[in-house]
């Protein structure tokens, strides 16, 4: 397999402007790497001249500082916007709901089925190897209808709002496709929002080493096209 | 002035200029000195052992299945067990022991015209913790399990339950024992360092006049003292965690290889991340600061030119330092921090590339048509601003939340932190070593032997650490103990790497193969390399001084071929310097008024 240097496609609505950004900051970065080793060389290879003085250290030394503050700043601002509407607000109550869950070392997808709620559970009723690897407890009505999947299904164009649960230890939710990366807690669900667009199968990785089998911690994120998917979820049974 | 001081001060003047070309130095080796060297050797035991695990991991990743001899086929938990102690013995027992403990100690009281340090008990006491913390670290090889897994930042749960992995057990309390005993140490070591910074300047070393160095090991020794103690509370509350059922990084109830654990209350494993990296961040400047003043100060020295903008230097040196202590959070972008946390944590980080701009820039500066003296210390400096420059630029990249929920822990933050950490920290050791070394053992190391080890160090560092920021790029996660024979498109994505990984570990084999250039020019020129003369490298701070009178700082350092100078002053150093141009030390007396 080719070896890309770059990003992997962008698959996800965010991805392009979160693209863009980086583009642009590695352009910049290199042109600046490239200029300061230049100078470096030029600097001391070249005739030797007198002392840099004192009193030029405005120009030299001030007006670069304030270029570079503008610079950061630029950069910080519009990035902080992506990020603003990468994470600041929440879901859209209409996005579609699914749980990811982290365990060494698997990750476990869960559907809230056709009540659109997420069943309670407990981790004491927590066993995979008796299809019950969410801990869903059976005494709640609402987790009656969830279903739980080792591969993730989802819709393209369509908002998801991703539950993120760990049940041991600390794992890492990557998808470098859909460009989302949210680490999983023991003890605590966290929220990710993203709309995935572009239909095709994408690599899932744990990013945050998790035990001797963190590198095999792997899945796959299939997006289908809306009609597909709907007609996928219609055939899941709990 | 008047006309007696003038002529005394002639006279001191001219007796240093004799000095100057006198014969070779008699090395005494003080008390403090001897410590120093003891650090230098505990940096360099574990640089050799950090540096051999990290070849054992560049191999494992690109040939999983090999067998080695003695070793066997590793297994995953073993590479894992590598990363740890690669991470700790580098971070802690090298970037940490050595700049700080190993240089100051070899020359920042003579760096302040004094002979001592203010408490050398507690310094002696130091450096013995720190042999023994690493004598603990490394006897979590020979324990059942072995080396804990988790890396050096040592993630709860996964540090907590001993049932998380193999080396979670006796592996982890060994490693957290030697942290515990390295935190006590490091902050006896600066508590020692700052009192002699505050108590044992000579007469007229103002603080203004301090060698940038020693400026660095100051700030550097606060921020130890401020950080370590954060660490050596996060362990213990850990091992409290670990044995006493606390739950101060552990939710109420886990789920872990099958059987539920519950305790009493219920923690998050974000404390620990919030206390470990408010030590970690300061920490990478504790590795680098060092690094930062001697390099500017070699700049200023074998380009014999002044510093310009020196207070800019010292505030900016200042600057990292508190700025070092707010930006924690950066590390922890995607660990599930409120995200107007991230906000404020790339404002601090965006806000600390620039203090390091402005050093760069004065480098720069400096340089700006210097034809500087090429020697290999200054060979390092130049090596230390380029490595800088290129690593340290991808800093702003990691700095934005938004990139960094890309980039998080993927390769591109390994090149970024291993060509700013590993390689322009490890850069200004080099550089330290090879110009006090003259100093230390009266002997020159060799200059030929220095110039290959320096190329050859270069190009394989940018060749071993560069191409990692590709891979990050292409998705490429870290602490992956293989990459071949994953199925499905994670598979694909992983696999896609090893091309350029199979450079990366050709690379990082020569980088370290190159090294014994550097580990035969210390032994065969310690023993009879060429003898050095007094001030080999015509510096101007006072460790270059004649040590045999007591001293007295008459002005700031690198004071070099000032326009300004008389004609017979220059006369006196004419034939200390190739090109005729004078220089000031900080220990001699100018003729004329000041």
């Amino acid at each position: 397999m080719q070896f890309h240097w770059h990003m992997p496609a962008n698959a996800a609505l965010h991805g392009a402007a979160l693209d863009g950004q980086m583009r642009l900051n590695l352009a910049i970065f290199a042109a600046l790497c490239v200029l300061a080793q230049a100078l470096l060389v030029a600097g001391i290879l070249l005739r030797r001249g007198p002392q840099p003085l004192g009193h030029k250290r405005w120009r030299l030394e001030y007006v670069p500082i304030a270029a570079f503050t503008a610079l950061f700043f630029a950069l910080a601002w519009h990035s902080e916007r992506l990020w603003a509407a990468m994470r600041y607000g929440g879901a859209d109550p209409a996005a579609m709901q699914v749980e990811a869950i982290g365990m060494q070392f698997a990750w476990y997808f869960r559907y809230p089925g056709k009540d659109a709620a997420f069943g309670s559970t407990n981790l004491r009723l927590v066993a995979p190897g008796e299809g019950n690897p969410a801990g869903i407890d059976p005494a709640d009505e609402r987790g009656r209808d969830d279903f739980v999947r080792s591969a993730l299904v989802l819709p393209a164009g369509r908002e998801v709002d991703l539950r993120l649960r760990a049940l041991d230890v600390i794992h890492g939710f990557s998808i470098p496709a859909l460009r989302i990366k949210q680490n999983a807690l023991p003890g605590q669900v966290f929220h990710i929002h993203f709309t995935p667009s572009i239909p095709g199968e994408y690599s899932i990785l744990c990013t945050q080493v998790c035990g001797l089998g963190h590198y095999r911690m792997q899945a796959v994120v299939r997006v289908l096209p809306a009609a597909e998917f709907d007609t996928w979820v219609r055939e899941q049974r709990p | 002035m008047n006309r007696e001081t003038q002529s005394a001060a002639t006279a001191s003047t001219l007796s240093d200029a004799r000095h100057l070309v006198g014969t070779v130095v008699r090395p005494r080796w003080r008390e403090h000195q001897r410590i120093g060297l003891g650090y230098l050797g505990i940096a360099l035991f574990a640089l050799g052992i950090g540096a051999f695990l990290s070849l054992l991991m560049r191999v494992h990743r690109v040939l999983p299945a090999l067998s080695l001899p003695f070793l066997g086929v590793s297994r995953p938990e073993d590479y894992l067990a590598w990363v740890t102690m690669h991470g700790t013995l580098m971070v802690f027992f090298v970037l940490t022991v050595a700049p700080l403990s190993g240089f100051a100690n070899l020359v920042l009281p003579e760096q302040l015209g004094s002979r001592t340090m203010a408490l050398p008990l507690v310094n002696k006491v130091a450096l013995w913790l720190t042999a023994l913390a690493l004598l603990v670290l490394l006897a979590a090889f020979f324990v059942p399990g072995g080396i804990p897994i988790g890396g050096w930042s040592a993630y709860p749960p996964l540090s907590v339950l001993p049932d998380a992995g193999p080396g979670q057990a006796t592996g982890m309390d060994l490693w957290l024992l030697s942290l515990a005993i390295f935190c006590i140490a490091s902050t006896l070591g600066a508590v020692n360092l700052v009192v002699t910074v505050i108590r044992c300047r000579c007469a007229g070393m103002t603080y203004e006049r301090m060698p940038l160095t020693v400026w660095s090991w100051l700030v550097t020794s606060l921020l130890t003292v401020l950080a370590f103690s954060v660490l050596l509370a996060a362990l213990v509350m850990l091992f409290c965690d670990r044995h006493l059922g606390t739950a101060f990084f552990v939710p109420s109830l886990t789920w872990v290889s099958g059987a539920v654990q519950q305790r009493v209350g219920g923690g998050s494993p974000l404390l620990w991340l919030h206390l470990f990296w408010f030590f970690g961040h300061p920490e990478v400047y504790i590795a680098i600061l060092p690094g930062m003043g001697l390099v500017t100060m070699l700049l200023g020295t074998f380009a014999r030119r002044r510093i310009i903008g020196y207070r800019l230097m010292i505030g900016t040196t200042w600057l990292i330092g508190v700025l070092g202590l707010l930006v924690w959070g950066h590390h922890m972008f995607v660990a599930g921090l409120n995200p107007f946390a991230g906000t404020a944590f790339e404002v601090s980080t965006m806000a600390i590339a620039l203090p390091s701009t402005a050093k760069v820039l004065n480098w720069l500066v400096i340089l700006w048509r210097s034809r500087p003296k090429m020697q290999t210390p200054m060979l390092w400096a130049l090596g230390f601003v380029s490595i800088f420059v290129t690593g340290g630029l991808t800093g702003p990249i990691l700095a934005q939340p938004a990139l960094d929920s890309y980039l998080h822990n993927t390769f591109f933050v390994v090149g970024h932190f291993h060509l700013i950490m590993a390689m322009a920290a490890l850069f200004g050791i080099f550089a330290g070593v090879a110009y006090w070394f003259p100093l230390m053992t009266g002997r020159m190391l060799s200059e030929r032997l220095g110039r290959w080890h320096f190329w050859w160090t270069v190009f394989f560092a940018y060749n071993t650490f560069f191409p990692m920021l590709l891979t990050g790029l292409s998705g490429e996660p870290r602490h992956y103990a293989q990459l071949d024979g994953l199925a499905g498109v994670a598979g694909a994505l992983v696999r896609s790497t090893l091309p350029l990984e199979r450079h990366i570990t050709a690379s990082a084999i020569l980088l370290a193969t190159g090294q014994l250039l550097w580990v035969a020019n210390v032994i065969r020129s310690w023993r009879r390399g060429q003898p050095a003369t007094p001030n080999s490298w015509l510096s101007t701070t006072m460790e270059w001084a004649p040590q045999d009178t007591d001293l007295i700082c008459h002005r700031a350092p690198c004071e070099y071929g000032l326009p300004s100078q008389p004609a017979d002053h220059r006369a006196v150093f004419a034939d200390t310097d190739e090109s005729g141009a004078p220089f000031l030390p900080q220990w001699a007396t100018e003729p004329t008024a000041e």
